[in-house]
């Protein structure tokens, strides 16, 4: 994305934003205050922590395993809630995992 | 666009991408998300001003990997329109393939200022499929009360005060008025309950003509109730029975999540900083006239829909 | 007007002929509500569609705020776009005609000028296109039903050519103009079609490419978007000239965005807007008859307003009034004064000026009126002084 225009004169027409999705250059991960942290031996692979993740920062991989992209994760704690086994924890950032 | 049997089935990939501005634990991703998946390309998304639109699409940064219009706060309907005609005119005349239309609108949006608009775009046709999601106030502007707040809520413009407990009025019913503008389908959603959540959207979208649906939005930062609780307040909301899942297709209503027995309305009000001044002992009344209406709303539905408890 | 006059002479009232040039311009889309003294266009539109003689989307719309706001979505979608409507149906679509500008569609408006209310009114003020006046569309305005049709066509012309891309609103007086047969030539189908073939449409939705429209724009880039767009629309002046001159060629009648007569040696002037250009013209004539130099200078081009143009044929004169049929409240001049002033403001030499209410909510303007007003000019043009910088006419004392 060539969002670094140096003039006026260089911006789209119209005031659009010509791509799309580029709002992955905005690292919403540093709102984080709690961090999740996946316990991949708990896991059962159930999605849930993947369906409700709002942004979405966790990844549906292979055979339905998930990650969390902590690039966007902004920590709200759904995941951890939603968990029906109790594999993802909430810990403080920059605290011991 | 096919019906979904479990979580598994919902296609991967994600129309839009992260890095937006949305509270933490916001309940708006969820339809839109949902709606990216169920509604095949190629598709076109009109935005009414509101949460979801200044979040996700600041300037230079937007999260939609589908073409996004916003135009301005009460003509989603509208533009929607207007983008509807012109690909069907332009279909005809030059063959360029007419995409499947979504417009979004917050509660504000759609129960209020763009209800006009909405009413004139249902009445004339389009082909279109609109989602309110609705946070039950103007979460935009900082929590203000709208035709969408519940009766008992508090809001910046209807505070808890001394005298006055909160909004005293009740929510529009934004099914009925969809309904009574003759739409094929209309239909209530709530996070919690994604399958059902899935296969309404693959109905509406399936279906021809305009369409509504009425997403239950949590709201964090509005309701004041911690975010990692979003999807437990959304499925309190209802086993409580205070929002009934529920579809109008074709002249058939059917509760399509049926609530046999009925969890205390207080267990829903108490995780909420909005409704727990309906807990203390002086505005009992209130609590009283809110239950009332819950059970006189699921005893309609019951009825339209030829069920019994 | 030149003596090559192509196409056929027809009896038609200026919505009609509005309504038969947007046929001609084989739109896509109509998105109008019914106000009077417009109706008429909308009627007639939806007549051609009916009959199959226009293959157009005709959106019967519950407002005027969602006529415009449907013709915005409809032409980034890529249609061409019409849309009619008069004072309080502009108030209405005000929000909009801003966002029309600013995200580039190409929609062309006819606007049937009425007086805003209160008391309501259905006849003439030019409140409604001065309302209009900020918000980024090109302005004609329209001194006959000729005039009507053709600025008609050559605005879907301007707006869509790329090095444009702005909406336009055609005025056309109400009543006087939207009402009135008159005899005009209309152009061979087959013309218009050279003249103005399908919209080529920039940047429009398209799923292929997908496009954040109408974002929400902060202190980082509001302000270079604005820029973008004023430097954008103030270019707008050549390419409209250049338009107006290919359909010279093609139909023999000549428009230009500052038209005079009498300038090249008039001490006074007037400055006029729209149908009342014809009667100033009419009593200019008689004067000039007996000797008086006076002048008419009306625009066809409101905005972007031909400040050059202005320069050159007013710079010279000793006194112009200019006529307003609109008022300002509290402002030391109406809109079409203030225009003027400003144009005028660092010329070499500038006139002694003064403002001129006429007119409002139909009131006839007639030939003793404009008399007064040449007299009066005169006046300051001996003594050197303008006693009162605005003054009303046709009103009772």
């Amino acid at each position: 994305m060539s969002i670094r225009w140096k003039s006026w004169k260089e911006l789209p027409l119209g005031m659009v934003i010509p791509e799309p999705a580029t709002s992955l250059e905005f690292k919403t991960g540093s709102w984080r205050a709690l961090k999740p942290v996946l316990d991949e031996n708990k896991c059962i692979r159930c999605l849930l922590c993947w369906v409700h993740c709002p942004e979405p920062a966790i990844e549906r991989l292979e055979g339905d395993r998930v990650r969390i992209d902590y690039n966007y994760c902004k920590g709200c704690g759904i995941c951890a809630n939603v968990c029906p086994v109790h594999a993802i924890e909430m810990v403080m950032e920059g605290g011991e995992e | 666009m096919n019906q979904i049997k479990t979580l598994r089935d919902i296609p991967t990939r994600e129309q839009l991408a992260p890095g937006h501005r949305l509270c933490a634990g916001c309940g708006i991703p969820q339809i839109v998300r949902f709606v990216l998946k169920a509604v095949p390309d190629p598709k076109v998304v009109v935005n009414a001003t509101g949460c979801l639109e200044v979040a996700t699409t600041i300037f230079p940064y937007t999260s939609w990997k589908v073409p996004w219009i916003h135009n301005a706060f009460e003509n989603v309907a509208a533009t929607a329109s207007g983008i509807e005609a012109a690909f069907k005119i332009m279909e005809k005349k030059r063959g360029r393939r007419k995409p499947r239309i979504i417009a979004f609108g917050g509660d504000g949006g759609t129960f209020d200022i763009g209800l006009q608009a909405l009413s004139g775009a249902l009445e004339r046709g389009h082909d279109l499929l609109y989602i309110c999601y609705d946070n039950e106030a103007y979460m935009n502007t900082g929590i203000q009360r709208s035709g969408a707040t519940p009766k008992g809520a508090s809001t910046t413009t209807s505070p808890a005060g001394r005298v006055i407990p909160g909004k005293l009025e009740r929510k529009k019913d934004l099914i009925s008025i969809a309904i009574a503008h003759g739409v094929k389908y209309a239909a209530t959603l709530n996070p919690a309950y994604p399958v059902d959540m899935y296969n309404k959207i693959v109905k509406a979208a399936s279906t021809s003509g305009p369409t509504v649906l009425h997403y239950f939005t949590p709201c964090p930062t509005g309701w004041y109730f911690d975010p990692s609780r979003s999807i437990e307040v959304a499925r309190l909301a209802v086993q409580t029975r205070i929002w009934p899942l529920y579809e109008y297709d074709n002249g058939v209503y059917r509760i399509t999540v049926m609530v046999k027995k009925p969890r205390p309305i207080e267990d829903y009000f108490k995780l909420q900083g909005r409704f727990r001044h309906l807990l203390k002992p002086e505005n009992k009344w209130l609590l009283d006239e809110i239950k009332k209406e819950v059970e006189e709303n699921w005893n309609r539905l019951l009825k339209l829909s030829g069920a019994s408890t | 007007m030149s003596t090559i006059v192509k196409g056929r002479r027809i009896g038609l009232n200026g919505d009609r002929a509005v309504a038969y040039a947007v046929k001609q311009a084989d739109v896509d889309v109509i998105s109008a509500y019914p106000i009077t003294p417009q109706t008429i266009i909308v009627e007639a539109l939806a007549e051609y569609v009916n009959n199959g003689e226009l293959n157009a989307a005709f959106i019967p719309v519950e407002s005027e705020h969602t006529a415009l706001s449907a013709a915005v979505g409809a032409s980034l979608a890529g249609a061409r776009v019409f849309t009619a409507t008069a004072s309080q149906g502009l108030a209405l679509m005000y929000e909009i005609l801003w966002i029309a500008a600013g995200l580039r569609t190409t929609i062309v408006m006819a606007l049937g000028n009425r007086a805003f209310s209160p008391n309501i009114n259905i006849h003439c003020s030019h409140d409604d296109a001065y309302a209009a006046r900020d918000t980024g569309w090109i302005q004609f305005f329209a001194e006959n039903v000729q005039e009507a049709y053709d600025l008609t066509l050559q605005a879907f012309r301007i707006s869509e050519d790329k090095r444009v891309l702005f909406p336009s609103i055609v005025n056309l007086d109400g009543f006087i103009l939207t009402h009135s047969l008159e005899g005009l030539y209309v152009l061979d189908d087959k013309d218009v079609k050279d003249f103005l073939p399908p919209k080529d449409p920039v940047n429009p939705i398209d799923p292929e490419s997908p496009k954040t429209y109408g974002p929400l724009d902060l202190y980082d880039w509001y302000i270079e978007h604005k820029r973008q767009q004023a430097e954008h629309f103030n270019n707008t002046l050549p390419i409209i000239e250049e338009v107006f001159n290919e359909y010279y060629e093609l139909a023999g009648r000549k428009y230009t965005p500052v038209k005079t007569y009498g300038m090249e040696d008039a001490e006074v002037a007037i400055v006029v807007l729209g149908s009342s250009a014809g009667s100033v013209r009419y009593v200019a004539k008689r004067l000039r008859r007996r000797g008086r130099k006076v002048g008419v200078v009306s625009l066809t081009l409101f905005r972007p307003l031909p400040v050059e143009e202005i320069i050159e044929v007013l710079s010279s004169v000793k006194v112009v009034a200019v006529m307003d049929r609109s008022y300002s409240f509290g402002s030391p001049g109406a809109p079409l004064f203030l225009d003027i002033n400003a144009a005028l403001s660092n010329a070499k030499e500038r006139p002694l000026l003064f403002n001129v209410i006429y007119g409002l909510g139909g009131r006839d303007l007639t030939p003793d009126h404009i008399l007064a007003i040449y007299d009066r000019a005169e006046d300051i043009a001996r003594s050197g002084e303008v006693k009162e910088r605005q003054i009303w006419v046709g009103v009772r004392g």
